[in-house]
């Protein structure tokens, strides 16, 4: 058994590459991960997926550096005498470590996602009763928004603007949005990519999530769940506009689509709509 | 050669066979487009007939599926495409016999026209909105949110149409309308009611299917 200092030659290049990469995941990479900061929710996933980036890079490091040092320190320099290994034995110590480590890492990460759950629930929905409430920007109200889905459409109501549906989506900038997302037929999901919101759209059911816009903004609205063989066209888009131009919008929507609305039930957070099926 | 290498030599062949076989079957699916019809140019404009059945044709595949059919103005010549070309940017207009009775809709926001050039006209009377129990089929393009319903017809009458083909004689609702189509692409149409009789939420079946419910619209 040879007497270099394999550990703290290994520990030393792990700490030298992790050194030089974790900046540039961080300062480099970080920045432009997705979904991008168009709005509070989707910054917040930003920074979430650059610090479980920057974690999980010494880690990766840890074992690549662990796995080429090996390779090269403990090459077969006499590949003609094959002679056995030295026996492995065990050491508490490194086992201690690994373990405490290790344990604190997930600690630590189960407790960074409870808290920025926590805080404005990510974007995601949170079915019917949500624990994760933001608040609304100083001055604002929250826009109660639903999105209605269908095979294959997307279309939206505004329960405050006399339960207008639209089939495009504006909204207005600097306010929370709470997305009532619900499905007429089969489970599809609203997944707004830009805006860092992704709910299931399940029938009967209201899922609601929440969305903190902040400037202009284009965005695209996708079905994120196999709904049948049109799923792929079920797509729309939707833009983040001044409260002014919003306020323009909705109304000319009302206007326009005043005699649908006259057609439409009462606003509800779901709907049980007839037919289920034609007959026969 | 030893037996080895001639067991090795004959699965080599098998299995170059059986990748070319199956490259070739997916190849000719994906090039096997189902065939398109061209609007007609006319003194008036683009025109497009179509109509709509509630069973399709008594030699069809799915003689029980509702189905579009694409027609000339007097309802023979019935062919069975739902790819429709048309020329961009240009105003096309659509006449659609329906020979369907109702079903409804399942979103009544489907009820108001949307997306067209001037008013939709059924029976010859134009009308923005009708009652959302009184549609038997939508065509509507969600892309360029065009959304015209379709009335259907009277259920009572003795004169309802079975199977495709129809004649004009048999109990219909006439809907014409003008829209402007888009720039140069592939912008997928379907129906918004759900029709397909037996399949679970009405939306399987032929309204899964290219040539009955659903298919594109071609802009060149």
């Amino acid at each position: 058994m040879d007497d270099k200092p394999h550990f703290r030659n290994i520990a030393l290049l792990w700490l030298l590459a992790s050194v030089i990469v974790t900046p540039i995941i961080v300062f480099v990479v970080g920045p432009g991960l997705p979904p991008g900061t168009g709005t509070v929710e989707a910054a917040g996933q930003v920074t979430d997926n650059t610090v479980l980036l920057a974690l999980a890079t010494p880690v990766a490091l840890g074992v690549l550096v662990y796995m080429l040092y090996a390779m090269w320190a403990f090459r077969e320099r006499t590949p003609e005498v094959i002679v056995d290994g030295p026996p492995i034995r065990g050491n508490a110590s490194i086992q201690f470590w690994w373990l405490a480590v290790t344990t604190t890492m997930v600690l630590f990460l189960a407790g960074y996602g409870t808290v920025r759950l926590l805080a404005d629930g990510s974007g995601g929905g949170q079915g019917p009763n949500p624990i994760s409430v933001p608040k609304p920007p100083a001055g604002t109200r929250v826009l109660p928004v639903q999105v209605i889905a269908q095979q294959w459409q997307f279309t939206y109501r505004f329960p405050t603007y006399g339960g207008v549906e639209t089939r495009t989506l504006d909204l207005p900038e600097h306010t929370l949005i709470q997305f009532n997302v619900t499905s007429l037929d089969v489970i599809h999901s609203f997944w707004a990519y830009q805006l860092g919101v992704k709910a299931d759209a399940n029938p009967g059911v209201n899922n609601v999530a929440y969305v903190t816009t902040k400037g202009p903004l284009n965005f695209e609205v996708r079905c994120a769940e196999l709904c049948g063989v049109w799923h792929g066209y079920m797509f729309n888009s939707g833009t983040v506009v001044s409260r002014a131009q919003f306020a323009s919008w909705i109304t000319q929507q009302r206007v326009q689509y005043a005699p649908a609305t006259g057609n439409l039930g009462p606003y509800s957070k779901t709907y049980f709509p007839q037919p289920l099926r034609r007959g026969g | 050669m030893s037996g080895r290498a001639a067991r090795a030599l004959v699965t080599a062949v098998i299995l170059v066979a059986v990748c070319a076989g199956i490259g070739i079957y997916i190849g000719l699916y994906l090039i096997n487009v189902p065939g398109s019809v061209a609007a007609t140019s006319t003194a008036t404009g683009t025109q497009l007939y179509l109509a709509t059945v509630p069973a399709a044709e008594l030699t069809d595949p799915h003689p029980d599926w509702v189905s579009y059919y694409v027609v000339n103005s007097s309802s023979t010549d019935w062919r069975h495409d739902t790819t429709f070309q048309v020329p961009a940017n240009t105003l096309v207009h659509f006449t659609i016999y329906q020979y369907d009775t109702a079903t409804g809709l399942r979103n009544p926001y489907f009820s108001q026209t949307a997306g067209t050039d001037g008013s939709v006209l059924y029976n010859g009377k134009p009308a923005a909105v009708v009652n959302p129990a009184a549609p038997a089929h939508t065509f509507a393009i969600p892309q360029i949110g065009l959304s015209v319903p379709l009335p259907g017809a009277n259920a009572n009458a003795k004169n309802l149409c079975a199977n495709a083909p129809c004649p004009l004689s048999d109990a219909h609702v006439t809907v014409s309308f003008t829209f402007r189509t888009p720039a140069k692409g592939l912008y997928r149409w379907q129906c918004f009611v759900p029709c397909a009789a037996g399949f679970i939420q009405g939306n399987g079946g032929p309204m899964q299917t290219v040539g009955y419910m659903g298919g594109f619209l071609k802009v060149v």
